[in-house]
């Protein structure tokens, strides 16, 4: 019932906000569709990617290009999606034997020769001159404008949510959520690790090519430092901040990764010390959030506001204890 | 593009030497990811920034405060590696025994810390300082070699040979081989186990601000300079990932490899390089040269 008064409430915005919120609301849509396919990656199946930003990209260009080769712009989508799977499925099969910290790394070295094969194929990418982005047209109609965006990527939101609140329900969802438990105990339960990790990530993959689509049309003009580490890392940055292993986690940490550089904007004048005018500032925060989010609560936002939640339901009974944090030691993770 | 050149001797041993000294940087990187990674299981992705803040305070220290270079060098070693210290018992510790990838992400968001702070500090602009070696070089027959190329081997291999030393028969060395096998039995047998974090986090921090000052005459120091630290993850997957010595000399591989791709293939593929490299040993060989590769008993 929230949920449909929240939805109802996001569907009139548009009719009174100025055209320049609607558009950044567009960008959270897509950047929180985004946090999804990291969430279903890393927050529920444990695995760390730090080229998401690539898979964006990889949607972005061939949405682009073929919308520029006069592909209808649904068709675009789609195929922006099973490219960013397919890249996806290539880079998981021989990477996801690899425990954690590898994977961190191949995923990163992929995610920048993506970045460079963007910025040096230009007779194709347009390289770093950018690639002019079409407006897509729709049974004769130009989608054009922030307004256009804005429903456009609000139903990309709904139908990724939709799909991954049935992913998690299923056995791919089970296995995922199991894996990233315990791999042992996942593969003796009959999971088969590899196969599932791969689908994992390729779906993962996918929905990112698919905001991309979506990516492009907001930026307008591609070009190839738009997807790189640093994206990837605000990515990650969106799923810590918002709560691990939640959907909520990732639109809340979306709105956040989002709206935090135009606070920034906003507040430059304001900042004592002319620390608002300090170039380097906004992935400073970032960082900076990411670190505290990671040493103060581990389970973001939501997971803080789980822990109100609790103690407001539990009222006069609830103790500091229920939510402390239980000792832990290192386990090793070389012998996996 | 592509066009057949001429394969001149000469010139292939000026790019392996160049290769070797940019391989040598790669390769001390390396090392600090390793023995940081071997010791506490945490990878540094901030390592190339420490190295960043290193050459910031080489400088600092060598063309602002008008220091001698060696005193200058010598001191900003000594403070990168205090600051890798505090850095563990500030910050990294608080994380012992929560997600592998907590620990990167941390790392990614203390890079970017890092990166904004000396930005802010030192502004954007590249700086660099004068050296002994600058604009020096060395004629070996009708090789013309860099005297900066030549400085960065000689004080990898001192440095490797001094750290072999040190663990190898010094009581704390011997301790820190003890904590990295097993924390727990370490910890029983007397060792100060978190000092001994500490302790390898200030080594792995003071041999990245050594590869800054190295750096130095070659590369301007700027706050992007830690990206480099990349390519010296190639280096460390290419030598096993946990082994001392496969850093190093992964590291030079990589290195050489690099200049190689610079010189016979066409642009683009040297940037790209030491990403290929990694990709195809994580998939082909994922062990690295000299690593070893375990599973877990049930």
């Amino acid at each position: 019932m929230r949920y449909v008064v929240f939805l109802l409430v996001l569907l009139v915005i548009p009719v009174f906000a100025g055209e320049f919120y609607v558009g950044e609301l567009g960008a959270v849509f897509i950047f929180a569709v985004v946090g999804i396919a990291q969430m279903l990656l890393t927050g529920y199946t444990g695995l760390i990617s730090l080229c998401h930003a690539a898979f964006l990209g990889l949607g972005a260009y061939t949405a682009a290009i073929l919308l520029a080769m006069g592909v209808p712009f649904l068709l675009t989508i789609v195929a922006a999606a099973v490219v960013a799977g397919l890249a996806g499925t290539l880079i998981g099969l021989p990477t996801l034997r690899m425990s954690g910290l590898y994977l961190a790394i191949a995923t990163l070295s992929f995610g920048s020769i993506i970045a460079t094969v963007l910025a040096k194929w230009d007779r194709v990418t347009g390289g770093w001159s950018g690639f002019i982005v079409p407006t897509p047209v729709v049974l004769g109609h130009a989608l054009g404008g922030p307004v256009w965006l804005y429903y456009m990527s609000l139903a990309a939101l709904l139908f990724v949510l939709w799909m991954s609140l049935n992913i998690l329900r299923s056995p791919i969802g089970r296995a995922m959520i199991a894996i990233r438990d315990s791999e042992i105990s996942a593969q003796s339960m009959g999971i088969h690790l590899s196969r599932s990790k791969v689908t994992a990530f390729a779906i993962s993959a996918g929905m990112a090519g698919l905001a991309g689509a979506f990516y492009a049309q907001y930026v307008r003009a591609l070009t190839p430092d738009a997807f790189d580490l640093l994206i990837s890392i605000q990515f990650i940055t969106i799923i810590f901040v918002g709560g691990l292993g939640s959907l909520h986690g990732a639109i809340i940490g979306a709105v956040f990764v989002r709206l935090l550089p135009q606070a920034i904007a906003l507040l430059r004048d304001d900042l004592p010390f002319g620390l608002g005018r300090m170039p380097g500032l906004e992935p400073g925060l970032f960082g900076l959030v990411l670190v505290l989010v990671i040493l103060v609560e581990p389970g973001g936002v939501y997971g803080r506001w789980q822990k109100i939640a609790r103690y407001l339901a539990a009222f006069p009974l609830s103790r500091r204890s229920t939510s402390t944090r239980q000792r832990s030691f290192t386990r090793s993770e070389r012998l996996r | 593009m592509g066009n057949p050149r001429l394969v001149d001797p000469a010139r292939l041993v000026q790019l392996t030497v160049s290769g070797a000294s940019s391989g040598c940087i790669y390769g001390l990187i390396a090392l600090g990811f390793v023995l940081v990674y071997k010791a506490t299981e945490m990878v540094n992705f901030a390592q190339g920034e420490i190295m960043m803040l290193g050459g910031f305070t080489a400088y600092t220290l060598i063309a602002k405060a008008g220091l001698n270079y060696w005193l200058g060098a010598g001191l900003t070693v000594v403070i990168i590696a205090a600051f890798g210290f505090l850095l563990d018992l500030l910050v990294l510790r608080r994380l012992i025994g929560q997600k592998q990838f907590s620990v990167v992400m941390l790392t990614f968001g203390l890079a970017s810390i890092f990166r904004a702070v000396a930005g802010m500090g030192w502004g954007y602009d590249p700086v660099g300082f004068v050296t002994p070696f600058t604009n020096k070089v060395v004629r070996v027959g009708g090789i013309v070699l860099s005297e900066t190329s030549m400085s960065i081997i000689v004080g990898t291999v001192l440095l490797c040979t001094a750290l072999y030393l040190f663990f190898a028969r010094t009581r704390m060395g011997l301790a820190m081989q003890a904590a990295s096998q097993n924390q727990l039995a370490a910890y029983y047998m007397g060792v100060p186990v978190k000092t001994v974090f500490s302790l390898v986090w200030a080594i792995s921090a003071g041999i990245a601000a050594i590869a800054a000052v190295l750096l130095a005459p070659v590369a301007m120091v700027d706050v992007n300079m830690g990206l480099i630290g990349m390519n010296a993850f190639a280096g460390a997957v290419l030598g096993g990932f946990g082994s001392i010595p496969g850093a190093v000399i992964g590291g030079v591989v990589v290195g050489v490899v690099e200049q190689m791709a610079g010189y016979f293939l066409p642009a683009g593929f040297q940037e790209t390089s030491a990403n290929l490299v990694l990709l195809a040993v994580l998939i082909i060989y994922p062990q690295g040269l000299f690593g070893t590769l375990t599973r877990k008993r049930v």
